[in-house]
């Protein structure tokens, strides 16, 4: 047998810096990697099988999930798809509330990522400041929703329950203080010599690559292409904001993180907005009685609600024949939700469009060339969440 | 005003390739013959009134029971005009489709999760292997006729080393 000059390792699926269970063979000669291949699917569950088998409602559970660092922003999705679907319209409240929870999540993803990619290329210090910010917002999310991880808030018609008092003014103080914190961290990591040279010309990829790959998302803006689904396809009222989309000019590891540090400025821009423009009203489409279920008020009140109630928790609904598609723009990049209804109470077919998958694919163009250690910092750059790449 | 714009190009430059065209809530899916699908992907992506640049998604679904048996719908975005366009077409439970891998490559991982998936082969697609699921497991678990607790669900795993190279 001939004897090749190359060696392959195994990188994962148990390795810190994989972000998961990622496994990614790759073939080194010496120190630059000549071909990388990711092993993905260890955390399986099957959630697009799964959901034919729930009714409408109750597939909303298997949609937090996916991507569990921002559960909030993939009921959104999924939401928006299946009212898509009925074709019912949100009450304003709802849709500026939504818009206020997708934003802190995604401030909370990216603090969480800013975090982790800090740590796997050396840089400690950051992951404590950031966790510590993305606990205040754990804490608001889980005083609205009850759960941390798992909110489910954000349902079919509107909203599960409406804000209680005390989280606005909590809002409103760590609005103030976030730009301040991201501040810090800029002066940790932006001019800092040794993250420019872990960072700066790694994994490069020009717009027109990205788009080739699918990618979307902090790593196709990176690369100075703008397509944002909150400006292309305005969903829950975006177009009442005033926002900026960042963009990076190269599309390396560096510019990926200068994008990402901006949009947690822009998000943290939007939630002010939402909070100071927020509009009184109901939080459901009250009107839709097939799909929102009457309040607890007038279950113990009124027979009919009670009878209502059961039957939306035990049969759903049934939205018309048809396929739909609707799409947020999560922190990883566009997350879609691709339904076919054949006019049952449970969805035919749920494809989900998860982005960390797509843009997974474009890995091994990232690195290949590259050397090894560097393998760390585009893992890192491209955000993944296992979850969501495996369903 | 683009989206039928898609619609009336491909019928005027393939016209025995499109078989339908909808619109339902806004959004338009074009069916194409089986046959047709490179062509006309490459069309669309290269025409200079279309310019679909961005591939987001590829999804098999299983008409189990229907003559063809799957469907496969295209979702393409367009960055230049900024709109969508779904692209269907349906083959047979034994027929394979061209792969469009080289025309987006996107398409590589997204079409080898509907192999995955279920089953459906695509032609000359440079490495059509399992991706989510194990090389030995047995059967398409999003066809319909596969259990949804899957087969022999209560038993261990069988045990397996995988041998690289």
């Amino acid at each position: 047998m001939a004897e090749s000059r190359y060696m392959t390792i195994n990188m994962g699926p148990q390795h810190p810096a994989t972000h998961g269970v990622l496994r990614l063979l790759l073939e080194l000669d010496g120190e630059i990697v000549v071909k990388a291949e990711p092993h993905i699917g260890y955390l399986h569950r099957g959630v697009e099988k799964l959901s034919e088998s729930l009714t409408y409602p109750q597939a909303l559970t298997l949609t937090d999930r996916l991507d569990y660092t921002s559960g909030l922003s993939n009921n959104l999705a999924y939401c928006l798809a299946v009212e898509k679907l009925l074709d019912i319209t949100i009450p304003k409240r709802a849709q500026y509330l939504r818009v206020l929870f997708a934003e802190l999540q995604r401030i909370a993803a990216h603090l969480l990522w800013v975090a982790t990619h800090a740590l796997d290329l050396g840089a400690m210090t950051v992951l404590f400041y950031a966790f510590r910010d993305r606990e205040t917002i754990m804490e608001m999310l889980e005083l609205v929703t009850g759960a941390r991880l798992t909110p489910s808030f954000i349902r079919i018609g509107g909203l599960a329950a409406d804000i209680p008092d005390t989280f606005l003014p909590r809002v409103k103080e760590f609005v103030v203080d976030l730009p301040k914190r991201i501040d810090e961290y800029e002066t940790l990591l932006t001019d800092n010599i040794i993250w420019k040279k872990r960072t700066q010309n790694i994994a490069i990829m020009s717009g027109e690559e990205c788009l080739n790959y699918g990618v979307t998302g902090p790593v196709l803006r990176a690369s100075g292409v703008y397509y944002d689904v909150r400006k292309a396809y305005p969903y829950s009222s975006y177009e009442d904001f005033d926002f900026e989309v960042p963009l990076g000019r190269k599309g390396d590891v560096y510019d990926r993180y200068l994008v990402r540090l901006q949009e947690m400025r822009q998000s943290n821009r939007i939630v002010k907005q939402a909070m100071d423009n927020l509009p009184e009203g109901p939080v459901a489409a009250v009107d839709a009685l097939q799909v929102v279920p009457p309040a607890k008020e007038a279950i113990s009140r009124d027979i009919a609600a009670l009878i209502r109630h059961f039957k939306i928790m035990q049969e759903g609904f049934k939205p018309p024949q048809g396929e739909v598609y609707a799409s947020v723009e999560s922190s990883k990049g566009e997350l879609g939700f691709y339904f076919v209804s054949d006019g049952s109470n449970k969805p035919f077919r749920m494809k989900i469009r998860p982005p960390s998958f797509v843009n997974l694919g474009a890995l091994p163009k990232m690195i290949e060339g590259q050397m090894v250690a560097d393998v760390v910092a585009a893992i890192g750059s491209i955000d993944i969440v296992l979850g969501e790449i495996d369903r | 005003m683009d989206r039928c714009l898609a619609g009336d190009l491909l019928k005027g430059k393939f016209p025995e390739a499109v078989l339908k065209i909808e619109e339902f809530r806004g959004e338009t899916s074009i069916t194409v013959a089986p046959q047709t699908i490179r062509a006309v992907m490459t069309f669309l992506k290269e025409s200079e009134n279309l310019y679909y640049d961005l591939l987001l998604d590829v999804a098999g679904v299983d008409f189990a029971g229907q003559v063809p048996r799957f469907m496969i719908a295209y979702l393409l975005h367009s960055t230049k005009f900024n709109n969508k366009l779904r692209i269907k077409t349906w083959i047979a439970e034994d027929g394979a489709l061209d792969t469009v891998s080289d025309i987006w490559k996107a398409a590589n991982w997204l079409e080898r999760e509907a192999y995955d998936m279920f089953g459906i082969i695509f032609n000359d697609h440079p490495y059509l292997k399992r991706i989510l699921l194990t090389e030995e497991f047995v059967g398409y678990p999003l066809r319909k006729d596969f259990p949804l607790e899957g087969r022999n669900f209560d038993q261990p795993f069988a045990v397996c080393l995988e041998e690289e190279q």
